[in-house]
C-alpha cells in the first residue's frame, strides 16, 4: 500500500544504515506497535509476542547496513518479525507449523453455511467487549498461513504484495488465503451475531408482552 | 433462469468475492455481480456480512492500543534506546 512506502520516506535510509541511533529509536517508536499486535497475533502469549518483537528489532538493527531497500522497511520488517514468531512456534509446537497451506482444491471455496444477515445490529453490540473477545478467538481458530495473510493484509493494511512480499510467497497464494480467512471469519462472526440477534428479539419480544 | 445456472453463479461469485469487496474488479465484472445479488438474497446476505467482518476487524484494530506501555518500555531498554524513550509519547 502507498501510505507504508510514505511512511519509509519520513525516515533517513542513509542514518539507519550508518546506525544512527536517534533514527532507529524513531524506527522503532513508529513499527513497534503493528509489529508487537503481529507477533501477538501468530502467537497468541504476550510473553512469546514481546520476546519475537524485541528479536525483531535487535536483528532489523544488525541487518540495517546491508538492506538493500528492495522491499519497504515496513515490509522488511513484517518479514522479520513472521519469521521470528515462526521460529519461535516451531521450538514450541512443530508439528502446529505449517506455512505452507494447501492449494486450492478443483471444488473452490467452501460454501457459505450461514446465512444470516446480522449487519443490521447496532455497532455498539457488534463491538461490544464480549464481542471483541469473539473476533479475536475466531482469528485463533484459523490455520497459521491464513491467519498471518488476514492479519499483515486486514488488520495491519499491507497490500496484496507488501503481503507477498512479506510471507516470501506469490500473490496469487495471498489472495487464496486471504478469500479463506475472511470466509472463514465470517462463518464464526454469523453464528455469534446470529445469537445475539435472537437474544435481542427475544427481549424485545419480552419487553413488549 | 434455471435453479442450476443460479446456483453456479452464486459458486463463481463466491470465488471473487475478496476482490469484490475490495474493489479490486473491473466495473463490468462488478455489474454483473450486482445483477446477480439483486435475483440473490443468499449471495447478497454473504456479500454484506463479509464486508462487514473485514470492516469490524478494521474498526477493531483501530481503537486498540498497539503496544502497552510497558512492552513498548522495555523494548527501547533491550534495545540500549533508553535515551530516547522519554522523547516519545
Amino acid at each position: 500500500m502507498d501510505d507504508h512506502h510514505q511512511r519509509d520516506a519520513e525516515f533517513s535510509l542513509p542514518a539507519l544504515k550508518a546506525g544512527d541511533k536517534a533514527e532507529f529509536a524513531r524506527l522503532v517508536d513508529a513499527y513497534s506497535g503493528p509489529i508487537y499486535r503481529l507477533t501477538l497475533k501468530i502467537l497468541g502469549e504476550p510473553q512469546d509476542a514481546e520476546d519475537a518483537l524485541q528479536e525483531t528489532f535487535l536483528k532489523a538493527y544488525r541487518a540495517l547496513p546491508a538492506f538493500e531497500g528492495r522491499s519497504s522497511l515496513s515490509t522488511w520488517l513484517y518479514r522479520i518479525a513472521a519469521n521470528e514468531s515462526f521460529m519461535t512456534l516451531r521450538r514450541r509446537k512443530p508439528e502446529a507449523v505449517s506455512v505452507d497451506e494447501a492449494q486450492p482444491t478443483a471444488d473452490g471455496e467452501q460454501e457459505p453455511i450461514q446465512i444470516v444477515d446480522w449487519c443490521c445490529l447496532p455497532e455498539d453490540e457488534l463491538l461490544s467487549t464480549e464481542a471483541r473477545q469473539h473476533l479475536d478467538q475466531a482469528v485463533g481458530r484459523l490455520t497459521l498461513a491464513l491467519r498471518t495473510v488476514f492479519v499483515l493484509r486486514d488488520i495491519e493494511g499491507l497490500s496484496v504484495r507488501e503481503t507477498a512480499e512479506a510471507l516470501n510467497v506469490s500473490e496469487a497464494a495471498v489472495k487464496t488465503r486471504l478469500l479463506r480467512a475472511r470466509l472463514s471469519l465470517r462463518e464464526q462472526l454469523s453464528a455469534y451475531y446470529a445469537e445475539r440477534m435472537a437474544a435481542t428479539s427475544l427481549s424485545a419480544a419480552e419487553r413488549t408482552s | 433462469m434455471s435453479e442450476e445456472h443460479r446456483h453456479e453463479q452464486c459458486r463463481q461469485l463466491l470465488g471473487s468475492l475478496s476482490d469484490y469487496v475490495d474493489g479490486d474488479l473491473a466495473d463490468e465484472v462488478c455489474l454483473e455481480i450486482e445483477r446477480h445479488m439483486s435475483g440473490c438474497d443468499r449471495c447478497r446476505i454473504v456479500v454484506d456480512t463479509l464486508r462487514k467482518t473485514v470492516e469490524l476487524y478494521h474498526t477493531a484494530a483501530a481503537e486498540t492500543p498497539a503496544a502497552p506501555s510497558d512492552v513498548r518500555q522495555r523494548l527501547f531498554f533491550t534495545l540500549d534506546l533508553g535515551e530516547y524513550l522519554d522523547q516519545r509519547t
